[in-house]
């Protein structure tokens, strides 16, 4: 036990002198790190009217939302709302998209959004799709590259902290969503300290329909009580397993920071998917209650619905025998990496001197020769020489995320020694290594996690800026750091900072989204039903206390713009829709003291925001997108009466000309 | 009578006018820097094309009426006047008789003239009957396309030109002419011809 702590003091140490040294490590050059080459800047420039060579779609963070870079120019391109209501264009307040917030917890208005991953097909992204977990409130949203918008949100029940998410198999079959949390299954009332015979992991795959994209949550495997933290599909040899990893071994529930780190090993969890999905196609497993939101978004109709599901399909160790087996990691293991060939798996643990790289044919041979060193609760755990390929020797600190260009090298990101570590995934060989600034998370190769990378640049996604751009008070952003990897030797092109968190990236060539791009709403194909196809339709409508007004959106004028009738106590209801047919001509709406948000809508788009008056008086509403040249004229007033008035509605039209 | 390559050319030159009704006859393109993907319609014998929506949306501003395609009596005509002018011509080759074709010829002419005369017209009063009340009145400014070329209208640069259909007509009738011409200039000095 007393080496035990002096291990953990020296460990500690270590860390914080790591930590420091990362941080200050060229501290002689002002931190400004090595100069660019001559030829940077015209590798990122790109031409004012001219188009990325990628788009990088970068995780939220905490934001919730998710960011869409240019690459290799590091543009802002748009954010997309995901999670987080976004006051800019309604996104979770406009009647027609709070049902995609909504959760068996309520209404949940935001969410940490950790992963981004492309949809793909024979193991190579197809720009269909783009899928984010959200970490807090367990959810997967699906999000359509037509039309940069978030189509789908399902919940994730039996789910705590839903991190290892939302990584797929090679064709889009399966997503997975692992627990970082192991939480009661069901969830109830129990002492913590009762976390070993209480708590457990769950595994959950969510089948996509290949036409629509529609996720059900197809199963769960219920797994010992660990931390599963992150994953990868195996492909090509390995398609049909997944790779899970997971710490927190040793079962801790409290000071993890100290009590999850003692053991030399943990776990990268082997699935064999496949086996398991036949095993539920042959009645496996047991439906049990479960309360989840499945929410999705019609772009016909331009509205969401809701659905509150009631149960899923759960599965034991016991009835997945012989499909689970745990491959020991050094230590406390973040990424699990699966290379573009399907043999090699990369475990990157935190608090390890090595990385460990995993044989995938080897781990049969192992499981065919169960050459075991125990099980624990039903499942083998593998001998760790018998999985292994060979070890990265002294790669440098903090070991977390490998990502893997086309020829032959890996690259691990390094939290602690803030680098980016090059080496060659056959002989495990460093052949070179960058300082990123500061204290890179994930890093990012366009299809580096996929069968086919297009390794030309690679993107750092660091935590600390300090003083790399201008200072912006005690809260900065975090950033993004280009490099170009067509070399023997890794280059800085270019440092950007980046919304909310960035977690991870995915990236695809650009053709493969643009080719899909929708430009407008068909107005004659628009089926909400308070939509109006001409501003002849435009009418206000009272229902007992609620008036509806179908308002009609067209440069320059907004109709009616003159409406009388409503009283205090009503609830109004703005279904405006934007008769354009015509690319990039959106219209907004908004009304003076508005508790809500304004309304952006799009072509042929309808959108509703509900709004409650107070008090008597005149109430100007207007567009807020600069439209047209006659966008300061577009505008209206609403006149509302005292509760116990006897005015009627009363409205104007515009003459159709 | 005519000669038999003239009979035969004549037979070409109506068929290929059955090409104007799948094809449009004329092309009115916009250029403005907020249309960088091109902005325009396309007149057809007996519809419109394109971006008439726009144009229409655009053209409120200055008052200008919005095109409605359903309401061109030219459009319900045109159709069978070509038809008329083909079936007419197919006979002229056929029947081989000079006096057919100079009638023809001329039939074919007075269409060419009416056409682009009423063109002309519909333009005039496109770009000059302008609603009073419009929110953009420049003095002195009418909206009038070019029958023919390029023009700038404000931050629009207009261009009329004719289309496949358009081509294959003007064609036709420069051709159908030449031919009348040598068919005239025989009869004139028989000597020449062999």
């Amino acid at each position: 036990m007393k080496t035990n702590t002096h291990f953990r003091y020296a460990g500690l140490a270590v860390l914080i002198l790591s930590v420091l040294l990362g941080i200050s490590g060229c501290g002689k050059s002002k931190n400004k790190g090595p100069l660019v080459e001559s030829d940077a800047p015209s590798k990122v420039y790109v031409e004012p009217g001219k188009y990325d060579e990628f788009y990088s779609f970068v995780s939220g963070g905490f934001s919730g939302q998710m960011a869409v870079y240019g690459l290799p120019s590091g543009r802002l391109l748009r954010v997309i709302p995901v999670y987080s209501q976004n006051a800019e264009n309604g996104w979770g307040y406009s009647e027609e998209t709070k049902p995609m917030l909504n959760t068996s917890y309520g209404f949940v208005p935001w969410d940490d959004s950790h992963h981004s991953e492309l949809s793909m097909k024979d193991g190579v992204p197809d720009g269909r799709w783009v899928f984010i977990n959200g970490n807090n409130t367990p959810r997967v949203a699906r999000i359509s590259l037509s039309k940069f918008r978030t189509e789908e949100i399902i919940e994730i029940p039996n789910s705590a902290g839903n991190h290892s998410s939302p990584f797929m198999t090679p064709n889009t079959e399966y997503i997975v969503a692992g627990t970082r949390f192991s939480v009661p299954v069901e969830n109830r009332d129990v002492p913590i300290e009762s976390y070993k015979d209480n708590f457990k992991g769950t595994l959950s795959f969510i089948k996509v329909n290949q036409s629509s994209g529609e996720m059900d949550l197809a199963f769960q495997i219920i797994t010992p009580g660990f931390d599963y933290d992150l994953s990868h599909a195996g492909k090509g040899p390995s398609d049909g397993w997944f790779f899970f990893s997971c710490y927190n071994s040793e079962q801790a529930y409290s000071l993890l920071e100290v009590n999850a780190s003692q053991k030399d090993k943990d776990f990268i969890l082997a699935v064999n998917w496949k086996k398991i999905a036949e095993l539920v196609a042959q009645g496996k497993g047991k439906e049990m209650p479960a309360v989840y939101a499945h929410n999705t978004y019609d772009d016909k109709k331009h509205s969401a619905v809701s659905e509150m599901k009631k149960s899923v399909k759960v599965l034991t160790t016991e009835d997945v025998e012989g499909a689970l087996y745990y491959m020991p990691c050094p230590k406390s293991p973040h990424g699990a990496d699966v290379d573009p060939s399907g043999e090699y798996i990369v475990g990157g643990g935190k608090l390890a001197t090595v990385i460990p790289v995993f044989s995938f044919s080897k781990m049969i041979k192992a499981i065919e020769g169960k050459k075991y060193d125990g099980e624990i609760e039903k499942i083998p755990v593998l001998k760790y020489e018998e999985v292994l390929s060979g070890e990265v020797q002294q790669p440098g600190l903090g070991p977390l995320h490998t990502e893997f260009d086309d020829k032959g090298f890996a690259y691990t990101s390094m939290f602690v020694s803030s680098e980016i570590v090059k080496w060659k995934v056959d002989t495990r060989e460093v052949v070179d290594r960058m300082p990123v600034y500061y204290s890179v998370g994930h890093l990012m190769i366009p299809g580096g996690d996929s069968r086919k990378p297009w390794g030309k640049y690679l993107l750092s996604m660091n935590k600390i800026t300090k003083d790399r751009f201008l200072p912006t008070g005690p809260e900065l952003s975090q950033s993004a750091q280009l490099i170009d990897i067509t070399g023997d030797k890794m280059k800085l092109l270019l440092d950007f900072p980046t919304v909310g968190e960035p977690h991870y990236a995915q990236s695809i060539p650009a053709d493969l989204v643009t080719k899909n791009t929708v430009k407008i709403f068909k107005i004659e194909e628009n089926a909400h039903p308070y939509a109006v196809k001409s501003e002849k339709e435009a009418r206000v409508e009272r229902k007992g206390n609620e008036v509806h007004v179908y308002m009609s959106a067209i440069r320059s004028h907004l109709t009616p713009d003159n409406i009388e009738g409503v009283k205090v106590g009503d609830d109004v209801y703005f279904h405006v829709t934007n008769l354009e047919q015509d690319w990039d001509i959106p219209h907004g709406f908004t009304i003076m003291g508005n508790l809500n948000s304004e309304l952006l809508v799009m072509p042929g788009e309808t959108c509703t925001i509900k709004w409650s008056p107070k008090a008597p008086g005149i109430y100007p509403y207007y567009c807020t997108d600069f439209c047209s040249a006659l966008h300061q004229e577009m505008q209206g007033y609403m006149r509302v009466s005292d509760k116990n008035s006897n005015i009627q509605i009363k409205f104007n039209s515009n003459q159709d000309k | 009578m005519l000669r038999k390559n003239s009979r035969i050319a004549l037979l070409i030159i109506s068929l290929a006018l059955i090409g104007a009704y799948f094809l449009p006859v004329w092309d009115i393109s916009l250029e403005a820097p907020q249309y960088p993907e091109g902005l325009g319609f396309q007149i057809w014998l007996s519809h419109m094309s394109g971006d008439l929506n726009t144009v229409n949306g655009l053209n409120h501003y200055i008052g200008m009426k919005k095109i409605v395609p359903g309401s061109m009596v030219e459009m319900k005509v045109m159709p069978f006047v070509l038809g008329l002018l083909i079936i007419s011509g197919i006979t002229v080759s056929v029947a081989g008789r000079k006096k057919f074709l100079y009638v023809w010829m001329i039939f074919f002419l007075l269409l060419g003239i009416a056409g682009g005369a009423d063109f002309w017209k519909w333009e005039y009063e496109y770009g000059h009957d302008l609603d009073p009340t419009a929110a953009i009145k420049v003095p002195g400014m009418t909206y009038q396309p070019p029958l023919l070329g390029t023009k700038t209208l404000l931050n629009f640069t207009a261009h009329s030109y004719p289309a496949e259909g358009g081509y294959i007509l003007i064609a036709g009738g420069i051709l159908a002419a030449l031919i009348s011409v040598y068919e005239f200039r025989r009869k004139l000095k028989p000597e020449c011809m062999i």
